[in-house]
This record gives C-alpha cells, structure tokens and sequence, in this order.
C-alpha cells in the first residue's frame, strides 16, 4: 500500500503557514535551501491574522526600557514555570526581530520622529515592576494581519514553495527516532504523499478548539500536538491555557471587560447579581481571575442559565440605549449575531472562554524538539504548538506574536545549521509510521456502525469545559478524566458518510478531531494530577495560605509536566531557573 | 460550477478570524447550496477578501470599495439572525 505513496523531497518541510512558519521559512529559503511549507488554509489566513495587541520589545522608543525588565515581567507573568534561559534570549532579541520585520515592510504606527511608536499594555513594567512602561509596538489593530502579509510576501520573493490546502497526518521517523518528515494529504485529491526533508518544522498554532467556548478559529485543532503525540513525543504543561472571562456562549466571541465598567452586571439563573457575594466591594468590577473563578463556582452549583445551565447573563438591560450604542459599539451586534439577543432588551449569555495554550511540544530556545534531555534530530517547533518554555504558567500579553518571530527564527537558523551537517543524500524512508497514518485513514474511511463526528466533537468540547475550565476543582476533575477517556473511543470508531475525494470537509473534520482528542486527554490528565494553583491553573483545592500563597507549592510543583501518550504516562522536569548570562530572576509571589 | 468547485468554496469559508468563521457557517449550511452558478462565482471573489476587510465589511464598520460584492457581502450578512 504505502509502496505506491509518492515522495517528495525538500531540505526542509514546515507544517503551518502563521507567523512562526512564515518567520522560519523565510530564514529557510534566504539560506538558498529547498523549503516547502503546507497550510491547511491560504497563509494570510492562518489565526496569527486574529492577533490585534502587538509585538513587545524593548526597543525604548518612547522612554527608558530595557530586555531585563521585559524578562522580569515575562518570568513573573509566568508565575516562574517559563524556562529563564528561552525567556532571556526572547527578550534580548525582541528589538533585533521587531526592527527586522520592520525592515520586511511591516506597516508599525510611527512616532513623528519615524520610531516605531509603543503604547503601554497590562504587566508591561519598567525597573522590575516598578511602574508600567510603553513596550507595545503595532500596526493599528491589524498587527497579527501586516505580519502574516509582510512575511508571505517576502517568502514568495524567497522562492518558499507552498502548499496550500494540504493537511499533514503524521510524523516519520526511522528506527531510532529521528525525524524523516510528513505524510500529508492534498484535500483536493485526498491523495496521501510523503514529504520527506531533513529537517521537520512544526508550527501549528494551538488547539483552543478542545473547548467548547473558545475564541480560536475553526481551524486551530492542534494538528502538530496530534501528529507529535501519536508519534512518541511527550505534550509539556497541557493544563495551562489562558481564559478570558466573558465570551458569547456557544460562540466564544468576546465581550469586552468594558462592558462590566460601563455598568453591565452579571447574574445567574435566579437572576442575582451573584458578584456582590465574591467581591462585595468590586462586586463586577473584580479582577479577570475573581470574576472567571465566580461565574463558574455558579455553574457548578446549578445556578447557570440555559436548558443545559451551562452559562451566565451579562445584563446591561438597565443601561440608556444611547449608551451602549455609544461607549460600547459592536456589543449589540454581536451579541445579536452570535448570541441571538438585543442586549437593550435581554441579557447577553457568557461563559469564560479559551483564548491561549501555553504548553505544547518540548523544545529549547533553539527550537529544537528535546526528549529526555536529548533533542530529537531533524524535528523543530515553534509558536504555540511549541512549549520553549517562555509563557510558563501564564503568557504576558503581546509575548504571543513575539514568540512567533523570535523562535520562527531561531528554529530556521537550527535547521540550516542541521541541515548543512547533514548527508547529502536524503536517507531510505522508514515505512513503518507511512503505513500506520495510511491505515489509520483507510480506518475512518471504512468504519461501519461508528461514531457521529459532530456529537463526538460535542461530547469532548463539553467535558473539556464543565470539567477542565478556568476554575478546577478536584472531584470534576477526576470525573473528567474517566470521561475524556470515553470521549475517546468515540473518537476511535467516528464514521463519515461523505466518502468523496475532493474538498471532503467531513473527513478533514474527523482527522482533525484525532488531534484535538490527544490535546484534550493531555490537558485533563496533566490538570488532574497538578494539585497545586499556579497562573491559568487554578484549582478550588490549592488553598491559599502563607507557605503556599495563592495556592502555588513550589516545593512540590515548581516544576514542567510531560504527558505521554502511551498510557497517559506523566512525568515531569525541572524548570530552568538560570539565564543565559544573568542572574536567576527569584522566586516571589505574584501579584499586581 | 461542478460539485468540485462547490466543495472547495465550503472549505474556503474556513478562515483565520472566529467571527468570520462561525457567520460563513450559517451561511455555507443555509444559503450555499441554494445559489446560482453567477452567485457561486460572486461568493468566490467575496473568499479572496482578506480577513479583516471581510470582517469590517459584514460588520458595518467599513465599506467595502468593490461595489460587485456588495450585494454578496449583503446576502451573507442577511443570513446572521
């Protein structure tokens, strides 16, 4: 069968066209080297286009700034599970990445002296936290969109060869698990080929879809974390992902915090403003974590809203119509749109809602994928797929497009260094993995009797929320275990009617559940088994006391998680406490 | 316009915003498979915008420069209810 699979051959394949493939590719094909990358969607189309906040540097365009203080916000926003080494060498090469996609054509707002100009933005402090800084830099509110624009067209000049509308389905990798490149699908043929390279780039972005209020895109299913996980890669730190507090339920739009400062009152099934019980003082006006942490301790104890009461209600019913026309434009269209209601008459369904993964595949700063302490030889990750450490716990806001440029980069020089030491030739092509991503299609495409895609997608992204959301709390939490599992063999044994071959949206949609299941069961799994609260994990039964402030135990927990696949094996590493060349950046509570 | 082509524009309505995804949803589940070749072709060249364009167009918050698809941009917006 995999006999008749034809090869192609490149020095380098790159799985993802965002920011952080675009970034590597380009130092790819600039080397002169043969670099291929696919994309399930046209590159500007990647979910890099949704990021509006900007890129952080401290370029200092604005007043003093410096990448040590800009590492002490990254370290502490991380609560000190990010790696210091990868968050020094982020930071100090942020002003080299920024002024270098300035120079590619990126359209930055300028100061009148033609700097790029900075704006101030949440945890950005200047001294050591001391007070906040302007470090920001962005193109209006289409930062992430005149990046994705400014890197595509300089990799065209490049001569990057692209396929667009290629899904890729697994890892190779030979006998002794070096990395040979993908097998990947055409979606207009749904004919299966290999690419075989020497050195294998996965930048996929995250899988915010496990959940089933998230604001990622429909494509961001975690297809790198799937294709990594089936192939023996351990995940790193699934259990931290970054929520926003009020998102339409069952859309996962969000409605900005400036709803609630303008008047907007929260409210649960009996109708209580229910904040005044949590923050009698702040009541709706409470921090994100205060306020996330209360709409879902009301879920839970059966006063959410719905047929499922599976949310709350944003009310702003009270408030002057020229108001919320005037101060918070585009809230009533959205919520009329994705939530079906006139906010003026009705208040507004919302849940916390998935925004950000901070874990994903183990690599160093380099980009290099790194298993027990070994790299793996001919496999790199960057952007949100990868888990370098630098957002640890919790990621600092614009730290994200960050990422993709400084570790887009510095995986792309790793693979040129790589791939220059390499034979000549491309090695034989291990044929075992071919043969089991073919059967494992020929599988779905032959199942009688099987599962619903859809209701297996449904049931998962249920769990994931009401069992593994922004608030955790311990029994939910080892029930959701014991249902993810479940959730997976439905997964096993989907069925797909569609049987065609061009653009068949259906099987796409049930290849890309086989990814989501593995980052779904690797986030349950890990969250389970961390007792502790550190950053975006939070756990009702992490108490907050003086030893354990906010819940975190750094004597048991100060420390990364690897979920394995194979057998939902767990174990764990320490975090890289020393810089590159300065000093360790101490542990301290956090708080702002 | 052949069944090929008809699968094609479903998965182009992927895209890299949710808002745009979850309103081509309605709109590839309701409207698609009721539209004329002319319409199919006019939805196609709607495809090419770039996101945030699209976006703003169907939002209202920008018009968009290209009066042919306009009454597309219209049509998907109509479908939001």
């Amino acid at each position: 069968m995999s006999m008749a699979i034809p090869v192609r051959k490149f020095d380098a394949v790159i799985v993802g066209a965002g920011g952080a493939g675009l970034r590597a590719a380009l130092q790819l094909s600039e080397a002169g080297l043969k670099t291929a990358v696919l994309s399930k969607v046209f590159p500007t189309r990647s979910h890099t286009v949704a990021a509006q906040g900007g890129v952080s540097a401290s370029l200092g365009n604005s007043e003093p700034d410096h990448w040590h203080w800009h590492m002490y916000d990254t370290v502490k926003g991380s609560d000190w599970l990010g790696d210091q080494d990868a968050i020094e060498f982020m930071c100090r090469e942020a002003p080299n990445v920024v002024v270098e996609l300035e120079h590619f054509g990126m359209p930055f707002d300028r100061n009148a002296d033609g700097t790029i100009y900075q704006r101030p933005f949440g945890g950005h402090m200047s001294n050591f936290g001391e007070k906040p800084v302007r470090r920001a830099c962005a193109a209006a509110d289409r930062t992430g969109h005149a990046m994705l624009h400014a890197l595509y067209q300089r990799n065209v000049r490049a001569n990057t060869q692209f396929f667009v509308e290629w899904m890729a389905l697994d890892l190779v990798r030979d006998a002794e698990g070096n990395v040979q490149g993908v097998v990947a699908m055409e979606m207009e043929t749904s004919e299966i080929y290999v690419f075989q390279a020497k050195a294998t780039l996965f930048a996929t972005g995250g899988a915010g879809r496990i959940y089933a209020s998230s604001t990622n895109a429909f494509i961001n299913t975690g297809d790198g974390l799937g294709m990594a996980a089936r192939a023996g890669i351990p995940l790193e730190d699934m259990e931290f992902w970054q929520f926003h507090p009020t998102g339409v339920a069952g859309a996962g739009v969000l409605i900005t915090e400036g709803v609630r400062g303008e008047g907007g009152i929260l409210r649960n099934a009996q109708g209580e403003r229910f904040m005044e019980r949590y923050a009698p003082n702040a009541k709706d006006l409470a921090s994100r974590d205060v306020v996330s942490r209360a709409m879902v301790t009301e879920i839970n104890e059966g006063r959410g809203c719905g047929p499922n009461k599976d949310h709350v209600l944003l009310d702003i019913t009270h408030l002057d119509p020229e108001v919320i026309m005037s101060k918070l434009p585009g809230i009533r269209e959205i919520s009329i749109k994705f939530a079906g209601v006139d906010p003026i008459k009705a208040p507004i369904p919302v849940v916390p809602t998935c925004h950000y993964q901070m874990g994903g595949i183990p690599t160093n700063y380099k980009g290099e994928v790194v298993v027990d302490g070994n790299t793996v030889k001919g496999f790199y990750a960057a952007g949100e797929v990868a888990c370098a450490s630098v957002h640890g716990a919790n990621r600092l806001g614009t730290n994200s497009l960050l990422d993709l440029l400084v570790f887009g980069k510095s995986s792309g020089n790793s693979m040129i260094d790589f791939i220059k030491t390499a034979p000549k030739d491309l090695p034989e092509l291990h044929k075992a993995d071919v043969e089991r991503s073919v059967a494992r299609v020929e599988r779905l495409n032959n199942q009688k009797n099987g599962s619903n895609v859809h209701e297996a997608r449904d049931a998962m992204q249920r769990t994931m929320q009401a069992h593994c959301g922004v608030f955790r709390f311990k029994d939910m939490l080892a029930k959701g275990v014991e249902k993810i599992l479940e959730v997976e063999k439905m997964v096993q044994t989907t069925e797909i009617a569609d049987k065609s071959k061009t653009f068949n949206t259906a099987r796409i949609e049930a290849l890309e559940l086989e990814n989501l299941i593995e980052v779904a069961k690797a986030t349950m799994i890990s969250a389970n088994a961390r007792t502790e609260s550190r950053g975006a994990h939070v756990r009702d039964d992490a108490a907050d006391t003086p030893e354990n402030p906010n819940g975190r135990d750094d004597q048991n927990w100060l420390k990364h998680t690897l979920w394995h696949r194979d057998g939902n094996r767990l174990d764990y590493k320490a975090v890289n406490m020393k810089p590159l060349t300065v000093e360790t950046i101490a542990l301290k509570t956090r708080s702002y | 316009m052949d069944d090929i082509h008809l699968k094609r524009l479903v998965w182009r309505s992927r895209r890299g915003l949710l808002e745009l995804d979850l309103q081509l949803e309605r709109f590839v589940a309701e409207v698609l498979p009721t539209l004329s070749a002319a319409d199919l072709a006019e939805y196609e060249a709607v495809l090419l915008l770039p996101d945030n364009d699209f976006l703003d167009y169907l939002n209202g918050k920008a018009d968009c420069p290209d009066a042919r698809l306009k009454p597309m941009l219209e049509r998907i917006r109509a479908a939001q209810h």
